[in-house]
């Protein structure tokens, strides 16, 4: 039996792999200079460790090292980048458009923007989580200033078309800011020929620390935002705040690893989570959230009809999952996301999210399963809704009796 | 979040889980919550002629908290008169338990599903015991 609990939560935060802790450490209290020290060893040597992280991370998007600001993760990236970029242009027009399923990172600062005065335009994707590009042209109008569409769905791991969305603002003369949090090292990003103006970047999501993140900001043709954090002007002004060089050393030597490993870890990461499904799909009203073609090899998202979420969770306590279930926040909402896929309340409070990692071993994927079968028989037992499903009732005819 | 352990006890080993003859005249059923909610309790009653709650079984579609409660209630019934079974607060529910704040709702809908299976079940005998077998708009 594999070590418990297991951890399948990968799209939460990653473990920092150990070669890249073993490049931070000595930067914690041998090399600790202020990057910004311009007249001593300690601050050069600060500086060229940044320099160097700077190119590894440009080196997996591929894009110029000059185009990279770090920032404290992709929150405050995608905070910089959509407040930056509609406060510089908002002489030009004040309409923005995102999609429903972004994350809070980039709704927040929408909705922030509308009490400034902004206009946002909130689209909703297509049952399978992807965003119909017709309705997306649609949505654009001639004071429309940025579009925000995240690369990969952090709870249903889909990837959105963002070659063809760059090709369309491009087009319009609209910004495209992409969130690519949950992308790096899992799908191709390569921003020589993607038409995007601003991506941002985290570093805990690709097996770096935790605290540490970049946006990049085109240079060609130049995009101006405006800065959130003053005092220094560090980081060609866009970005305030003495860097941490520990930090930035983690997320260069994250990035480079996965830009090296990239293609066959993602090969072996498929082959486990397509096991994970096979495995649990035998199951009867089992759905998957989200298209399964186009959408990392991490992630699996599915509901188990008649079964609620964190009563799952708390079944299958030996895996380390989340949730889609309501129950897990303080509200009585299920997940934004999955309702904007059309997902009826039921599946959205009977979801779990599994994603898959670097670590992940057969075995853990093969107890997962079994875990799974025995824990859903057991819920579906104890749950009326099943007897009523077996018994051909249709759920949606019922008046419920609820408070 | 963790769990109480007592919570934990009700999931591996819950009391009472099943179903009782709905259309029987001694059963009491209540269903209550939503599914929209996260939450569904069925709970029933059978009730002796002594009016004492003799068997109680449940069936819950929820967290962790809302099947320890409703598989306690199912305990603390047992042995009851209806009135007694309709005193249970969700107080007590949540104390026994050591539900945290945010699970409290759970034992006021297990408290609900009681009053729900004494109210079908009174509902059956009010209409029966009157006598008006003839226009009894439960037989329609």
């Amino acid at each position: 039996m594999p070590k418990v609990p297991i951890y399948l939560d990968y799209s939460a935060t990653t473990p920092i792999d150990p070669r890249v802790a073993d490049k931070m450490i000595p930067y914690l209290t041998e090399q600790f200079g202020n990057p910004a020290s311009r007249s001593h060893a300690f601050g050069w040597d600060a500086d060229k460790a940044v320099e160097q992280a700077r190119e590894e991370v440009a080196g997996l998007v591929n894009c110029d090292p000059k185009e990279i600001v770090w920032t404290s993760g992709a929150t405050e990236s995608d905070n910089l980048a959509i407040k930056g970029a509609a406060q510089f242009y908002k002489g030009k027009g004040k309409h923005l458009i995102t999609v429903r399923t972004e994350h809070k990172a980039v709704l927040d600062p929408m909705r922030e923007l509308e009490r400034q005065g902004f206009e946002v335009t909130y689209l909703d994707p297509e049952p399978n989580g992807l965003l119909d590009l017709d309705k997306f042209t649609a949505a654009i109008r001639p004071d429309t200033i940025l579009a925000s569409v995240m690369h990969v769905n952090n709870e249903i791991g889909v990837i959105q078309d963002i070659d063809t969305i760059g090709e369309l603002c491009r087009a319009k003369g609209v910004l495209f800011h992409v969130d690519a949090a949950q992308s790096t090292g899992k799908a191709p990003i390569d921003l020589a020929r993607l038409k995007v103006d601003l991506m941002s970047f985290s570093a805990h999501k690709t097996y770096g620390p935790k605290g540490i993140g970049a946006l990049y900001v085109r240079r060609k043709p130049r995009i101006r935002i405006e800065a959130q954090m003053h005092g220094g002007g560090h980081e060609r002004g866009m970005r305030s705040g003495t860097l941490a060089t520990h930090q930035i050393v983690g997320m260069g030597a994250a990035f480079r690893i996965a830009a090296e490993e990239m293609a066959t870890e993602n090969e072996r990461i498929r082959y486990l989570r397509d096991k994970l499904w096979a495995g649990v799909s035998t199951l009867d009203e089992v759905h998957l959230n989200g298209d399964m073609q186009r959408r990392v090899p991490h992630n699996l998202n599915a509901s188990f009809n008649f079964v609620e979420g964190e009563s799952l969770m708390m079944a299958i306590k030996d895996l380390a999952v989340s949730s889609g279930s309501a129950c897990t926040s303080a509200s009585l909402e299920p997940s934004y996301v999955l309702k904007a896929l059309g997902r009826n309340d039921e599946l959205a409070h009977s979801s779990i999210r599994f994603s898959i990692g670097r670590f992940t071993t057969e075995q853990e994927i093969d107890y997962a399963v079994q875990l799974l079968h025995k824990h859903v028989g057991k819920l579906r037992d104890l749950s009326p809704l099943w007897d009523m499903h077996r018994a051909g009732v249709d759920l949606n005819s019922v008046q419920w009796a609820a408070h | 979040m963790s769990y109480s352990d007592k919570v934990l006890d009700h999931y591996e080993n819950p009391r009472n889980v099943g179903a009782l003859e709905a259309d029987d005249a001694s059963v009491g059923t209540g269903m209550v919550g939503a599914p929209a909610c996260g939450d569904v309790m069925k709970l029933q009653i059978k009730v002796n002629d002594a009016g004492i709650i003799e068997e109680a079984r449940f069936k819950t579609y929820g967290c962790g908290s809302a099947i320890a409660s409703s598989s306690l209630v199912t305990e603390w019934v047992k042995g009851k008169t209806l009135d007694q079974a309709l005193a249970i607060k969700n107080t007590a529910i949540a104390e026994e338990l050591a539900l945290p704040p945010v699970k409290i709702h759970c034992s006021i809908l297990a408290e609900d599903a009681i009053k729900a299976a004494v109210a079908d079940y009174r509902n059956k005998h009010e209409v029966v015991s009157a006598g008006y077998a003839a226009c009894d708009p439960t037989a329609a």
